[in-house]
Protein backbone atom coordinates (compact mmCIF):
# COMPACT_ATOMS: atom_id res chain seq x y z
CA UNK A 1 0.00 0.00 0.00
CA UNK A 2 2.86 2.35 0.90
CA UNK A 3 4.42 1.56 -2.45
CA UNK A 4 1.33 2.65 -4.37
CA UNK A 5 1.01 5.75 -2.21
CA UNK A 6 4.61 6.75 -2.95
CA UNK A 7 4.02 6.27 -6.67
CA UNK A 8 0.98 8.56 -6.56
CA UNK A 9 2.88 11.16 -4.54
CA UNK A 10 5.71 10.95 -7.07
CA UNK A 11 3.31 11.55 -9.96
CA UNK A 12 1.78 14.52 -8.13
CA UNK A 13 5.24 16.01 -7.45
CA UNK A 14 6.21 15.54 -11.07
CA UNK A 15 3.10 17.37 -12.24
CA UNK A 16 3.87 20.21 -9.86
CA UNK A 17 7.39 20.48 -11.25
CA UNK A 18 6.16 20.42 -14.81
CA UNK A 19 3.64 23.15 -14.00
CA UNK A 20 6.45 25.34 -12.67
CA UNK A 21 8.66 24.78 -15.71
CA UNK A 22 5.69 25.54 -18.00
CA UNK A 23 5.27 28.86 -16.20
CA UNK A 24 8.89 29.59 -17.06
CA UNK A 25 8.31 28.57 -20.66
CA UNK A 26 5.54 31.10 -21.23
CA UNK A 27 7.12 33.88 -19.17
CA UNK A 28 8.41 36.88 -21.18
CA UNK A 29 12.09 36.46 -21.89
CA UNK A 30 14.64 38.70 -20.17
CA UNK A 31 17.39 38.51 -22.78
CA UNK A 32 18.55 41.93 -24.03
CA UNK A 33 19.44 42.16 -27.73
CA UNK A 34 22.46 44.22 -26.83
CA UNK A 35 24.05 45.66 -29.98
CA UNK A 36 20.65 46.25 -31.58
CA UNK A 37 19.00 48.06 -28.69
CA UNK A 38 22.09 50.06 -27.82
CA UNK A 39 20.14 53.27 -27.48
CA UNK A 40 18.03 51.77 -24.71
CA UNK A 41 19.62 52.25 -21.30
CA UNK A 42 19.15 49.04 -19.40
CA UNK A 43 21.80 48.84 -16.60
CA UNK A 44 20.47 49.24 -13.14
CA UNK A 45 20.83 52.53 -11.32
CA UNK A 46 23.06 50.97 -8.67
CA UNK A 47 25.39 49.47 -11.26
CA UNK A 48 29.00 50.59 -10.88
CA UNK A 49 30.15 51.33 -14.38
CA UNK A 50 32.82 53.99 -14.27
CA UNK A 51 34.19 56.37 -11.65
CA UNK A 52 33.63 60.05 -12.41
CA UNK A 53 34.20 63.31 -10.63
CA UNK A 54 31.17 65.54 -11.12
CA UNK A 55 31.84 69.16 -12.01
CA UNK A 56 29.37 71.99 -11.74
CA UNK A 57 28.76 74.63 -14.42
CA UNK A 58 31.68 76.81 -13.20
CA UNK A 59 34.07 73.90 -13.76
CA UNK A 60 34.43 73.33 -10.06
CA UNK A 61 34.76 70.00 -8.27
CA UNK A 62 34.61 69.00 -4.63
CA UNK A 63 37.94 67.13 -4.33
CA UNK A 64 40.30 68.54 -1.71
CA UNK A 65 43.13 66.13 -2.63
CA UNK A 66 43.12 64.57 0.83
CA UNK A 67 44.13 61.20 -0.66
CA UNK A 68 41.83 59.00 1.45
CA UNK A 69 40.46 57.31 -1.66
CA UNK A 70 43.99 56.53 -2.82
CA UNK A 71 44.83 54.98 0.56
CA UNK A 72 41.62 52.96 0.64
CA UNK A 73 41.98 51.59 -2.87
CA UNK A 74 43.11 47.94 -2.61
CA UNK A 75 44.55 47.80 -6.13
CA UNK A 76 46.35 51.10 -6.48
CA UNK A 77 43.84 52.12 -9.08
CA UNK A 78 43.62 55.75 -7.94
CA UNK A 79 46.48 58.22 -7.93
CA UNK A 80 45.81 61.64 -6.41
CA UNK A 81 48.57 64.00 -7.52
CA UNK A 82 48.46 67.29 -5.65
CA UNK A 83 50.34 70.56 -5.86
CA UNK A 84 50.92 73.43 -3.43
CA UNK A 85 49.45 76.80 -4.26
CA UNK A 86 49.35 80.12 -2.47
CA UNK A 87 45.89 80.91 -1.15
CA UNK A 88 44.91 84.48 -1.89
CA UNK A 89 42.64 85.02 1.12
CA UNK A 90 44.83 83.75 3.90
CA UNK A 91 48.25 84.08 2.26
CA UNK A 92 49.24 80.54 3.26
CA UNK A 93 50.32 77.64 1.02
CA UNK A 94 47.46 75.19 0.41
CA UNK A 95 47.35 71.69 -1.13
CA UNK A 96 45.12 71.54 -4.17
CA UNK A 97 44.36 68.82 -6.73
CA UNK A 98 46.58 68.68 -9.77
CA UNK A 99 45.61 65.40 -11.47
CA UNK A 100 43.23 62.63 -10.37
CA UNK A 101 44.32 59.48 -12.23
CA UNK A 102 41.97 56.51 -12.34
CA UNK A 103 43.10 53.27 -14.00
CA UNK A 104 39.99 51.50 -15.27
CA UNK A 105 42.00 48.38 -16.11
CA UNK A 106 42.82 47.52 -12.50
CA UNK A 107 39.60 48.70 -10.85
CA UNK A 108 37.51 45.98 -9.20
CA UNK A 109 34.53 48.29 -8.63
CA UNK A 110 34.61 47.68 -4.87
CA UNK A 111 33.38 51.24 -4.27
CA UNK A 112 35.62 51.78 -1.21
CA UNK A 113 36.81 55.09 -2.67
CA UNK A 114 33.30 56.46 -3.12
CA UNK A 115 32.22 55.36 0.33
CA UNK A 116 35.27 56.75 2.09
CA UNK A 117 35.32 60.14 0.37
CA UNK A 118 34.53 62.78 3.00
CA UNK A 119 33.59 65.38 0.39
CA UNK A 120 31.44 63.16 -1.87
CA UNK A 121 33.66 64.29 -4.71
CA UNK A 122 33.51 61.09 -6.77
CA UNK A 123 30.61 58.86 -7.84
CA UNK A 124 29.66 56.02 -10.14
CA UNK A 125 27.94 56.21 -13.52
CA UNK A 126 26.23 53.50 -15.54
CA UNK A 127 28.69 53.80 -18.42
CA UNK A 128 29.69 50.19 -19.20
CA UNK A 129 31.17 50.08 -22.70
CA UNK A 130 34.80 50.12 -21.63
CA UNK A 131 36.41 48.10 -24.41
CA UNK A 132 39.43 49.76 -26.01
CA UNK A 133 42.22 48.61 -28.30
CA UNK A 134 45.12 49.96 -26.25
CA UNK A 135 45.75 49.88 -22.56
CA UNK A 136 46.71 53.56 -22.09
CA UNK A 137 43.19 54.56 -23.05
CA UNK A 138 42.04 53.03 -19.78
CA UNK A 139 43.98 55.61 -17.73
CA UNK A 140 41.45 58.33 -17.14
CA UNK A 141 42.09 61.78 -15.69
CA UNK A 142 38.94 62.55 -13.77
CA UNK A 143 39.33 66.28 -13.05
CA UNK A 144 38.79 68.50 -16.05
CA UNK A 145 41.38 70.98 -17.37
CA UNK A 146 41.52 74.17 -15.31
CA UNK A 147 38.96 73.05 -12.76
CA UNK A 148 39.11 74.44 -9.27
CA UNK A 149 37.84 73.49 -5.83
CA UNK A 150 34.24 74.34 -5.17
CA UNK A 151 33.87 77.13 -2.58
CA UNK A 152 32.13 76.00 0.55
CA UNK A 153 28.85 77.68 1.23
CA UNK A 154 29.08 79.78 4.35
CA UNK A 155 26.76 78.76 7.12
CA UNK A 156 24.17 81.32 7.91
CA UNK B 1 -8.07 13.41 -48.02
CA UNK B 2 -4.89 13.51 -50.07
CA UNK B 3 -2.60 10.57 -49.47
CA UNK B 4 0.97 10.15 -50.56
CA UNK B 5 -0.11 6.74 -51.81
CA UNK B 6 -1.05 8.47 -55.06
CA UNK B 7 2.47 9.76 -55.63
CA UNK B 8 4.25 6.54 -54.68
CA UNK B 9 1.88 4.41 -56.78
CA UNK B 10 2.36 6.73 -59.75
CA UNK B 11 6.16 6.42 -59.49
CA UNK B 12 5.84 2.64 -59.25
CA UNK B 13 3.62 2.38 -62.35
CA UNK B 14 5.76 4.83 -64.29
CA UNK B 15 8.91 2.79 -63.63
CA UNK B 16 7.19 -0.52 -64.41
CA UNK B 17 5.92 0.67 -67.80
CA UNK B 18 9.44 1.50 -69.01
CA UNK B 19 11.62 -1.04 -67.21
CA UNK B 20 11.63 -4.71 -66.35
CA UNK B 21 10.44 -5.57 -62.86
CA UNK B 22 13.91 -6.13 -61.39
CA UNK B 23 15.27 -2.78 -62.57
CA UNK B 24 12.14 -0.94 -61.46
CA UNK B 25 12.48 -2.43 -57.99
CA UNK B 26 16.17 -1.58 -57.90
CA UNK B 27 15.52 2.05 -58.79
CA UNK B 28 12.75 2.22 -56.22
CA UNK B 29 15.08 0.87 -53.53
CA UNK B 30 17.67 3.52 -54.38
CA UNK B 31 15.04 6.25 -54.38
CA UNK B 32 13.69 5.10 -51.02
CA UNK B 33 17.17 4.93 -49.54
CA UNK B 34 18.03 8.45 -50.71
CA UNK B 35 14.70 9.80 -49.52
CA UNK B 36 15.07 8.22 -46.08
CA UNK B 37 18.61 9.53 -45.64
CA UNK B 38 17.58 13.02 -46.77
CA UNK B 39 14.53 13.15 -44.50
CA UNK B 40 16.65 11.75 -41.67
CA UNK B 41 19.25 14.51 -42.00
CA UNK B 42 16.71 17.30 -42.46
CA UNK B 43 14.69 16.11 -39.46
CA UNK B 44 17.85 16.01 -37.37
CA UNK B 45 18.58 19.64 -38.25
CA UNK B 46 15.02 20.67 -37.44
CA UNK B 47 15.09 18.74 -34.17
CA UNK B 48 18.38 20.31 -33.09
CA UNK B 49 16.93 23.75 -33.78
CA UNK B 50 13.71 22.91 -31.93
CA UNK B 51 15.61 21.49 -29.00
CA UNK B 52 17.83 24.53 -28.65
CA UNK B 53 14.96 26.94 -28.99
CA UNK B 54 12.69 25.08 -26.56
CA UNK B 55 15.35 24.60 -23.90
CA UNK B 56 16.23 28.27 -24.21
CA UNK B 57 12.60 29.17 -23.62
CA UNK B 58 12.47 26.92 -20.57
CA UNK B 59 15.46 28.82 -19.18
CA UNK B 60 13.95 32.24 -19.98
CA UNK B 61 16.40 32.84 -22.82
CA UNK B 62 15.72 33.45 -26.50
CA UNK B 63 18.06 30.83 -27.90
CA UNK B 64 19.78 30.94 -31.29
CA UNK B 65 18.84 34.16 -33.06
CA UNK B 66 21.93 35.35 -34.94
CA UNK B 67 22.37 33.01 -37.91
CA UNK B 68 19.50 33.70 -40.27
CA UNK B 69 16.07 34.96 -39.26
CA UNK B 70 15.27 33.68 -35.72
CA UNK B 71 18.48 31.62 -35.92
CA UNK B 72 16.89 29.21 -38.38
CA UNK B 73 20.18 28.40 -40.14
CA UNK B 74 22.04 27.86 -36.88
CA UNK B 75 21.86 24.07 -37.00
CA UNK B 76 22.98 24.07 -40.66
CA UNK B 77 26.03 26.08 -39.61
CA UNK B 78 26.66 23.59 -36.80
CA UNK B 79 26.40 20.73 -39.28
CA UNK B 80 28.96 22.31 -41.61
CA UNK B 81 31.26 22.88 -38.64
CA UNK B 82 31.01 19.27 -37.48
CA UNK B 83 31.56 17.96 -41.04
CA UNK B 84 34.88 19.78 -41.48
CA UNK B 85 36.31 18.81 -38.09
CA UNK B 86 39.25 16.48 -37.75
CA UNK B 87 38.77 12.83 -36.82
CA UNK B 88 41.21 12.33 -33.96
CA UNK B 89 42.96 8.95 -33.77
CA UNK B 90 42.77 7.65 -30.22
CA UNK B 91 45.97 6.20 -28.83
CA UNK B 92 45.74 2.48 -27.97
CA UNK B 93 42.05 2.33 -28.86
CA UNK B 94 40.61 -0.49 -30.91
CA UNK B 95 40.36 1.35 -34.26
CA UNK B 96 38.03 -1.06 -36.07
CA UNK B 97 35.48 -1.35 -33.28
CA UNK B 98 35.84 2.35 -32.61
CA UNK B 99 34.80 3.17 -36.15
CA UNK B 100 32.16 0.45 -36.31
CA UNK B 101 30.36 1.64 -33.18
CA UNK B 102 29.23 4.96 -34.62
CA UNK B 103 27.85 3.21 -37.70
CA UNK B 104 26.00 0.59 -35.65
CA UNK B 105 24.24 3.27 -33.64
CA UNK B 106 23.14 5.23 -36.67
CA UNK B 107 22.18 2.15 -38.71
CA UNK B 108 19.89 0.97 -35.91
CA UNK B 109 18.32 4.38 -35.85
CA UNK B 110 17.83 4.58 -39.63
CA UNK B 111 16.37 1.05 -39.79
CA UNK B 112 13.79 2.02 -37.20
CA UNK B 113 13.12 5.26 -39.04
CA UNK B 114 12.20 3.35 -42.19
CA UNK B 115 9.32 1.55 -40.53
CA UNK B 116 7.49 4.67 -39.37
CA UNK B 117 4.25 5.29 -41.30
CA UNK B 118 4.32 8.97 -42.21
CA UNK B 119 1.24 8.67 -44.37
CA UNK B 120 -0.77 6.04 -46.21
CA UNK B 121 1.79 4.54 -48.59
CA UNK B 122 4.63 6.67 -47.26
CA UNK B 123 6.29 3.91 -45.31
CA UNK B 124 9.41 2.09 -46.43
CA UNK B 125 9.03 -1.12 -44.42
CA UNK B 126 5.56 -2.46 -43.66
CA UNK B 127 5.90 -5.91 -42.12
CA UNK B 128 3.02 -7.78 -40.60
CA UNK B 129 5.16 -7.86 -37.44
CA UNK B 130 5.92 -4.14 -37.55
CA UNK B 131 5.92 -3.56 -33.80
CA UNK B 132 8.32 -6.47 -33.28
CA UNK B 133 10.56 -5.08 -35.99
CA UNK B 134 10.62 -1.65 -34.33
CA UNK B 135 11.52 -3.10 -30.94
CA UNK B 136 14.15 -5.46 -32.33
CA UNK B 137 15.90 -2.94 -34.56
CA UNK B 138 15.85 -0.08 -32.11
CA UNK B 139 17.56 -2.31 -29.54
CA UNK B 140 20.51 -2.82 -31.87
CA UNK B 141 21.75 0.62 -30.93
CA UNK B 142 22.83 -0.58 -27.50
CA UNK B 143 25.46 -2.80 -29.13
CA UNK B 144 26.97 0.27 -30.77
CA UNK B 145 26.95 2.16 -27.50
CA UNK B 146 28.64 -0.69 -25.63
CA UNK B 147 31.24 -1.02 -28.41
CA UNK B 148 31.89 2.71 -28.34
CA UNK B 149 32.45 2.63 -24.61
CA UNK B 150 34.70 -0.42 -24.76
CA UNK B 151 36.85 0.51 -27.74
CA UNK B 152 37.63 4.07 -26.65
CA UNK B 153 40.10 2.87 -24.00
CA UNK B 154 38.82 5.34 -21.44
CA UNK B 155 37.31 4.73 -18.02
CA UNK B 156 34.58 7.35 -18.43
CA UNK B 157 33.34 5.91 -21.71
CA UNK B 158 33.39 2.45 -20.14
CA UNK B 159 31.28 3.52 -17.17
CA UNK B 160 28.93 5.41 -19.46
CA UNK B 161 28.51 2.43 -21.77
CA UNK B 162 27.86 0.04 -18.88
CA UNK B 163 25.24 2.36 -17.43
CA UNK B 164 23.69 2.73 -20.86
CA UNK B 165 23.58 -1.03 -21.33
CA UNK B 166 21.86 -1.57 -17.97
CA UNK B 167 19.43 1.25 -18.67
CA UNK B 168 18.50 0.33 -22.23
CA UNK B 169 18.08 -3.37 -21.58
CA UNK B 170 15.86 -2.86 -18.53
CA UNK B 171 13.71 -0.10 -20.04
CA UNK B 172 13.23 -2.17 -23.19
CA UNK B 173 10.98 -4.40 -21.09
CA UNK B 174 8.39 -1.87 -20.02
CA UNK B 175 8.61 -0.23 -23.43
CA UNK B 176 7.75 -3.55 -25.08
CA UNK B 177 5.03 -4.37 -22.57
CA UNK B 178 3.40 -0.98 -23.07
CA UNK B 179 3.41 -1.53 -26.82
CA UNK B 180 2.05 -5.03 -26.26
CA UNK B 181 -1.06 -3.68 -24.54
CA UNK B 182 -1.74 -1.66 -27.68
CA UNK B 183 -1.11 -4.69 -29.85
CA UNK B 184 -3.71 -6.51 -27.74
CA UNK B 185 -6.19 -3.73 -28.39
CA UNK B 186 -5.52 -3.61 -32.13
CA UNK B 187 -5.18 -7.35 -32.67
CA UNK B 188 -2.45 -6.80 -35.24
CA UNK B 189 1.23 -5.86 -35.35
CA UNK B 190 1.17 -4.28 -38.78
CA UNK B 191 1.69 -0.56 -38.30
CA UNK B 192 -0.34 0.53 -41.32
CA UNK B 193 -3.29 -1.53 -40.15
CA UNK B 194 -2.98 -0.24 -36.58
CA UNK B 195 -3.29 3.29 -37.98
CA UNK B 196 -6.23 2.34 -40.20
CA UNK B 197 -8.09 0.94 -37.19
CA UNK B 198 -7.91 4.30 -35.44
CA UNK B 199 -9.92 6.11 -38.08
CA UNK B 200 -12.89 6.64 -35.74
CA UNK B 201 -11.21 6.86 -32.37
CA UNK B 202 -7.56 7.03 -31.55
CA UNK B 203 -6.25 4.16 -29.48
CA UNK B 204 -5.82 6.35 -26.45
CA UNK B 205 -9.58 7.07 -26.45
CA UNK B 206 -10.60 3.60 -27.63
CA UNK B 207 -8.51 1.83 -24.99
CA UNK B 208 -9.69 3.94 -22.06
CA UNK B 209 -7.73 3.88 -18.81
CA UNK B 210 -5.37 0.99 -19.68
CA UNK B 211 -4.34 2.78 -22.87
CA UNK B 212 -3.70 6.00 -20.98
CA UNK B 213 -1.51 4.17 -18.45
CA UNK B 214 0.33 2.42 -21.27
CA UNK B 215 0.87 5.78 -23.01
CA UNK B 216 2.41 7.37 -19.92
CA UNK B 217 4.56 4.32 -19.22
CA UNK B 218 5.67 4.21 -22.85
CA UNK B 219 6.62 7.89 -22.78
CA UNK B 220 8.72 7.40 -19.63
CA UNK B 221 10.38 4.19 -20.84
CA UNK B 222 10.95 5.55 -24.34
CA UNK B 223 12.42 8.70 -22.90
CA UNK B 224 14.83 6.57 -20.89
CA UNK B 225 15.78 4.63 -24.01
CA UNK B 226 16.89 7.78 -25.79
CA UNK B 227 19.43 8.53 -23.01
CA UNK B 228 18.09 11.99 -22.52
CA UNK B 229 16.44 14.17 -19.98
CA UNK B 230 16.43 12.97 -16.39
CA UNK B 231 17.74 9.61 -17.64
CA UNK B 232 20.94 10.96 -19.25
CA UNK B 233 23.30 9.22 -16.88
CA UNK B 234 25.12 7.32 -19.65
CA UNK B 235 26.50 10.68 -20.73
CA UNK B 236 26.16 12.66 -17.50
CA UNK B 237 28.36 15.55 -18.50
CA UNK B 238 29.06 16.61 -14.92
CA UNK B 239 30.49 13.21 -13.89
CA UNK B 240 31.57 11.39 -17.07
CA UNK B 241 32.37 14.36 -19.39
CA UNK B 242 30.25 12.91 -22.21
CA UNK B 243 29.87 9.23 -21.36
CA UNK B 244 30.28 6.74 -24.17
CA UNK B 245 31.06 9.30 -26.89
CA UNK B 246 33.73 11.19 -24.96
CA UNK B 247 36.53 10.20 -27.35
CA UNK B 248 34.65 10.73 -30.58
CA UNK B 249 35.21 13.76 -32.76
CA UNK B 250 34.05 15.19 -36.05
CA UNK B 251 31.48 13.28 -38.05
CA UNK B 252 31.72 10.19 -35.83
CA UNK B 253 30.51 12.28 -32.93
CA UNK B 254 27.98 13.73 -35.33
CA UNK B 255 26.59 10.23 -35.92
CA UNK B 256 26.00 9.72 -32.21
CA UNK B 257 24.48 13.15 -31.93
CA UNK B 258 22.23 12.58 -34.93
CA UNK B 259 21.15 9.15 -33.67
CA UNK B 260 20.31 10.60 -30.27
CA UNK B 261 18.05 13.28 -31.73
CA UNK B 262 16.43 10.95 -34.22
CA UNK B 263 15.83 8.36 -31.52
CA UNK B 264 13.88 11.02 -29.68
CA UNK B 265 11.87 11.60 -32.85
CA UNK B 266 11.38 7.87 -33.44
CA UNK B 267 10.12 7.28 -29.90
CA UNK B 268 7.70 10.18 -30.33
CA UNK B 269 6.64 8.87 -33.74
CA UNK B 270 5.94 5.38 -32.39
CA UNK B 271 3.98 6.91 -29.52
CA UNK B 272 1.90 8.93 -31.94
CA UNK B 273 1.40 5.98 -34.30
CA UNK B 274 0.28 3.52 -31.67
CA UNK B 275 -1.53 5.78 -29.23
CA UNK B 276 -2.49 9.00 -31.00
CA UNK B 277 -3.56 7.64 -34.35
CA UNK B 278 -0.50 8.25 -36.50
CA UNK B 279 -1.43 10.20 -39.62
CA UNK B 280 -5.15 9.72 -38.95
CA UNK B 281 -7.05 12.99 -38.44
CA UNK B 282 -9.11 13.52 -35.31
CA UNK B 283 -12.50 11.98 -36.02
CA UNK B 284 -15.41 11.95 -33.64
CA UNK B 285 -18.16 9.42 -34.47
CA UNK B 286 -21.39 11.22 -35.33
CA UNK B 287 -19.93 14.67 -35.98
CA UNK B 288 -19.81 14.41 -39.78
CA UNK B 289 -19.11 18.10 -40.59
CA UNK B 290 -16.37 18.25 -37.96
CA UNK B 291 -14.77 15.13 -39.44
CA UNK B 292 -14.90 16.69 -42.91
CA UNK B 293 -13.11 19.82 -41.73
CA UNK B 294 -10.44 17.68 -40.03
CA UNK B 295 -9.97 15.77 -43.29
CA UNK B 296 -8.85 18.95 -45.06
CA UNK B 297 -5.64 19.01 -42.98
CA UNK B 298 -3.13 16.75 -44.78
CA UNK B 299 -2.29 13.51 -42.92
CA UNK B 300 1.45 14.26 -43.00
CA UNK B 301 0.79 17.42 -41.00
CA UNK B 302 -1.29 15.43 -38.52
CA UNK B 303 1.57 12.96 -38.10
CA UNK B 304 4.21 15.62 -37.59
CA UNK B 305 1.95 17.63 -35.29
CA UNK B 306 1.38 14.68 -33.00
CA UNK B 307 5.02 13.65 -33.12
CA UNK B 308 6.30 17.10 -32.29
CA UNK B 309 3.79 17.27 -29.47
CA UNK B 310 5.40 14.11 -28.03
CA UNK B 311 8.87 15.56 -28.63
CA UNK B 312 7.81 18.67 -26.76
CA UNK B 313 6.61 16.51 -23.85
CA UNK B 314 10.05 14.86 -23.76
CA UNK B 315 11.80 18.24 -23.72
CA UNK B 316 9.42 19.52 -21.06
CA UNK B 317 10.27 16.60 -18.77
CA UNK B 318 13.94 17.00 -19.57
CA UNK B 319 14.04 20.58 -18.35
CA UNK B 320 11.97 19.86 -15.26
CA UNK B 321 13.62 16.87 -13.63
CA UNK B 322 17.11 16.51 -12.19
CA UNK B 323 19.20 13.52 -13.26
CA UNK B 324 18.47 10.24 -11.48
CA UNK B 325 21.05 8.09 -9.73
CA UNK B 326 21.69 4.64 -11.25
CA UNK B 327 19.96 2.77 -8.42
CA UNK B 328 16.95 5.11 -8.54
CA UNK B 329 16.81 4.58 -12.29
CA UNK B 330 16.73 0.80 -11.99
CA UNK B 331 14.29 0.96 -9.08
CA UNK B 332 11.95 3.04 -11.21
CA UNK B 333 12.03 0.41 -13.91
CA UNK B 334 11.94 -2.86 -11.97
CA UNK B 335 9.83 -1.85 -8.97
CA UNK B 336 7.40 0.62 -10.52
CA UNK B 337 7.08 0.58 -14.31
CA UNK B 338 7.35 -3.19 -14.79
CA UNK B 339 4.62 -4.13 -12.25
CA UNK B 340 2.39 -1.34 -13.57
CA UNK B 341 2.83 -2.69 -17.09
CA UNK B 342 2.06 -6.28 -16.09
CA UNK B 343 -1.08 -5.22 -14.21
CA UNK B 344 -1.98 -2.99 -17.13
CA UNK B 345 -1.91 -5.91 -19.55
CA UNK B 346 -4.46 -7.74 -17.40
CA UNK B 347 -6.54 -4.56 -17.23
CA UNK B 348 -6.40 -4.24 -20.99
CA UNK B 349 -7.56 -7.84 -21.41
CA UNK B 350 -10.52 -7.14 -19.11
CA UNK B 351 -11.24 -3.91 -21.02
CA UNK B 352 -11.27 -5.75 -24.34
CA UNK B 353 -13.57 -8.47 -23.02
CA UNK B 354 -16.09 -6.35 -21.11
CA UNK B 355 -16.17 -2.94 -22.82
Amino acid sequence: MNHIKSILIGIWRMMQGMYISMLNFIRPKVTEQYPENRGKVFPHERMRGQLVMPHNENNEHKCTACGICQMNCPNGTIQVISKKELDEETGKEKKILDRYIYDLGSCTYCSLCVESCPQDAIEWTNEFEHATFTRPKLYNKLNKEGSTLMKKEKKN
Amino acid sequence: MFHFEVVTNWIDEFLRTYLSEGWALFIEFVLIGVAILAVYAVLALILIYVERKVCAFFQCRIGPNRVGPFGLIQSVADMIKILIKELIRIDRADPRLFRLAAFLVIIASICTFGAIPFDKGLQAVDFNIGVFYLLAVSSLGVVGILLAGWSSNNKYTMIGAMRSGAQLISYELSCGLALMTMVMLSGTMQLSEIVEQQSYAWNIFRGGIPALIAFVVYLIAGHAETNRGPFDLPEAESELTAGYHTEYSGIQFGFFYLAEYLNMFIIAAIASTLFLGGWMPLHIPGWESFNQIMDYIPPVLWFFGKTFFCVFLALWVRWTMPRLRIDQLLNLEWKILMPICLVNIVLMALWIIYV
